[in-house]
């Protein structure tokens, strides 16, 4: 969508902007635009249906997205994370970072970088550093002759907005808060599993030390005073970059409308909301 | 250029499945519930006249199942203590939230449905003094004189839960096959098919199971096996055998011919991580070979010795592939890594909370209940207007 450019104004831009390729739900979109319509009887609100000749809208407040996927008026913080692979050099200096900030058992991942290897005979090799230390003295080296492309992807929750994870869990033990963070609950979980088998993306686990489902939290407790997540913070080459999808100005709003902008399994309608540059199809 | 990748699972699955044995066991064991209820049913509610050898054994058989399924649930949680959690604090959103409501519904159901069948015996022998009486007398919740009418108003009640024990069954059970059919993240359990090919092995795994205890039992007690009887469970059981086997294949068939894009890794689990307990166990020793001794046995012409080893013995090899086909479902799914470019390890563990050799104690409850239920109430009695 090309008017997502920053320049025309920014109500049209945060519309395209919040739904890159399958984020936006197609029936929401459509119950949206009946709505719209039947309220404002203004084609003004066809921009919501993408027709980008009617870039205004009848009603000039601030539109925004909250935690649930749905558009609401005013300003409210929506937190959102894009990995920039192209950036990646595969340190691993995020792992250690987020292990040692959220005392996650050895074996047991929040985050972790894969490496993609794609060599001249049409193979891929795809590794991860599963052992905690730096990712160069760890994975086999490659020898670059017989390579026609490498790079890493670092992977971690993606904060869904139509989490499956949340869905399943038959206590209410995980749940989204306002800024549209999925948390786990540790007090009221009572360990089935389910969500590990929910998640399409590999990132829960049982938490050896806690007995209970256990995942990347954005390090809730750093965002909440304005900190980053610690493996933004420790990533030398700002592969990672964190913050409020819902302001325009910031970092990461700008950063998502100049790049073309993919997420993992889109095909699962999940939504996340952790965003992604430079992946290939190879990438699940 | 299409690339080939090489194997690869998410770090997270490294540390081996989730769910282990007790995953598989309770399917299994609310499998047998619903199966031995369904032939309770055959008798009371849809008239097969010829079951009533085994009509009361069989709800007695489901009630003593019933009382430990959620005993694996129970040792597979992390944290056991918060169990009634799903109770007080259910989140409707997820599948395995009415799990404790459709439980307590179905037990207590069972519960009553035994106190009234039994009613009459219950109140002649809480006549006496003594300390047998008196569990009797509290089996009786009180109600020591019997009119006919009050047995008239027991036979309403007996066909009444009967009727209601058939959905209720298929709920409890066909929702255990939605918890896995509803998981979009798994393309071996993601499948509307699910929960009905949940339910056709359940009641095929609960007819084998009577079939089996009731050739057992008739031989510990010294009588003769009711060939009629017999013959119908066996007819039953391979129709149902017939469909569970068809759904199953047909989940699978559609998977390859659609060739999907996870079909490639699909194919691979089949073939090379289930190919024992899947291709050999659960479709030739548990299926083919079944099928062809319950067709034998079930004909008129077999006589009714030979039935009763065609009877036993498919009847073992059914309730083996049920528990293949609860294996091959629960652990299999897992053993695809989300990244669908590698198989997770699945190693048993044969001690420990989760482990094999409690798997094999927990499953062994039912049948001391059992045994005990059969000491308490004449199971084996026949209704009188059946005689
Ligand atoms: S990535 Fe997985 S754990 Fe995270 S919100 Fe999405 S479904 Fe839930
Ligand atoms: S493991 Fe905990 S958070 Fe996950 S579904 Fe079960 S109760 Fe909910």
């Amino acid at each position: 969508m090309s008017c997502c450019d920053n320049k025309g104004g920014k109500d049209t831009c945060c519309e395209t902007k919040e739904a890159p390729v399958g984020l936006l739900d197609a029936n929401e979109s459509r119950r949206e635009f009946i709505w719209d319509a039947v309220k404002n009887f203004t084609f003004g609100a066809l921009t919501l249906t993408a027709i980008p000749i009617f870039v205004e809208k009848a009603d000039a407040e601030e539109v925004h997205t909250n935690s649930d996927g749905k558009e609401v008026k005013g300003h409210t913080v929506l937190f959102g994370y894009l990995v920039d692979t192209t950036k990646c050099i595969g340190c691993g200096g995020c792992m250690l970072a987020c292990k040692k900030e959220n005392d996650v058992p050895d074996g047991e991942f929040r985050t972790w970088v894969e490496r993609y290897v794609y060599y001249k005979d049409g193979s891929v090799r795809v590794d991860a550093n599963t052992k905690g230390t730096f990712a160069f003295t760890e994975l086999p080296p490659i020898d670059p002759k017989e390579v026609d492309k490498a790079f890493f992807v670092p992977k971690l929750c993606n904060h869904c907005l139509d989490t499956p994870c949340i869905q399943v869990c038959p206590v209410g033990a995980s749940y989204k808060t306002k800024e549209g963070v999925v948390l786990v609950d540790y007090e009221q979980c009572i360990g089935c599993a389910y969500c590990v088998q929910a998640c399409p993306f590999g990132t829960r686990f049982i938490n050896t030390k806690t007995n209970t489902a256990d995942k990347c939290t954005w390090c809730y407790h750093r965002i909440q005073h304005g900190e980053k997540p610690a493996c933004v913070d420790v990533c030398p080459t700002g592969t990672r970059t964190f913050g409020d999808i819902n302001d325009p100005e910031s970092e990461i709003s700008k950063t998502l409308a100049a790049n073309r902008i993919d997420v993992l399994k889109s095909y699962l309608g999940t939504r996340p909301k952790t965003r992604y540059i430079g992946l290939t199809a190879e990438v699940v | 250029m299409t690339h080939q990748a090489a194997e690869f699972i998410f770090p997270n699955d490294m540390s081996g499945v989730a769910w282990t044995v007790m995953i598989v066991l309770y399917p299994y064991i609310t499998g047998l519930v619903a199966g031995a209820f369904v032939v309770a049913a055959l008798y009371h509610v849809f008239g097969r006249k010829e079951l009533a050898p085994v009509a009361r054994f069989a709800l007695a058989a489901s009630f003593s199942f019933c009382a430990f399924a959620t005993l694996p649930l129970l040792l597979h949680l992390h944290q056991p203590q918060r169990a009634f959690f799903i109770m007080f604090m259910p989140n409707f959103t997820s599948a395995m939230a009415g799990f404790g409501f459709i439980y307590s519904f179905y037990l207590t159901l069972l519960a009553v449905e035994i106190l009234l069948v039994f009613r009459s015996d219950i109140v002649a022998m809480a006549a006496g003094t003594g300390i047998k009486s008196l569990l009797y007398k509290v089996l009786s919740l009180g109600v020591l004189r019997e009119t006919a009418k009050s047995k008239q108003i027991d036979a309403k009640w007996i066909h009444a839960l009967s009727v209601i024990g058939i959905p209720a069954a298929c709920v409890l059970h066909g929702y255990v096959g939605f918890i896995f059919g509803g998981i979009k993240a798994n393309p071996w359990w993601s499948t509307a098919l699910m929960p009905v090919i949940f339910l056709a092995s359940a009641i095929v795994s609960g007819i084998a199971m009577l079939i089996v205890l009731y050739v057992v039992y008739s031989k510990v007690r010294g009588v003769k096996v009711d060939d009629e009887c017999l013959r119908s469970m066996m007819k039953t059981l391979w129709l149902f055998l017939i469909l569970a086997v068809t759904l199953e294949s047909l989940e699978l068939l559609n998977m390859a011919y659609e060739a999907g894009e996870e079909w490639h890794i699909l194919s691979r689990l089949v073939t090379e991580k289930l190919r024992f307990t899947f291709l050999y166990v659960q479709l030739i020793i548990g299926s083919a070979i079944p099928f062809v001794l319950l067709l034998i046995g079930w004909m008129k012409k077999t006589s009714p010795r030979t039935r009763i080893t065609l009877g036993t013995i498919s009847g073992l090899l059914v309730l083996v592939q049920v528990l293949a086909m609860r294996f091959n479902v629960v652990i299999g799914g897992q053993m695809l890594s989300k990244s669908f470019r590698g198989f997770v390890q699945y190693v048993p563990e044969w001690y420990g909370r989760e482990g094999i050799l409690v798997a094999m104690g927990v499953f062994t409850l039912p049948f001391i209940l059992l045994i005990a239920v059969t000491q308490i109430l004449p199971v084996w009695k026949i209704d009188a207007h059946d005689h």
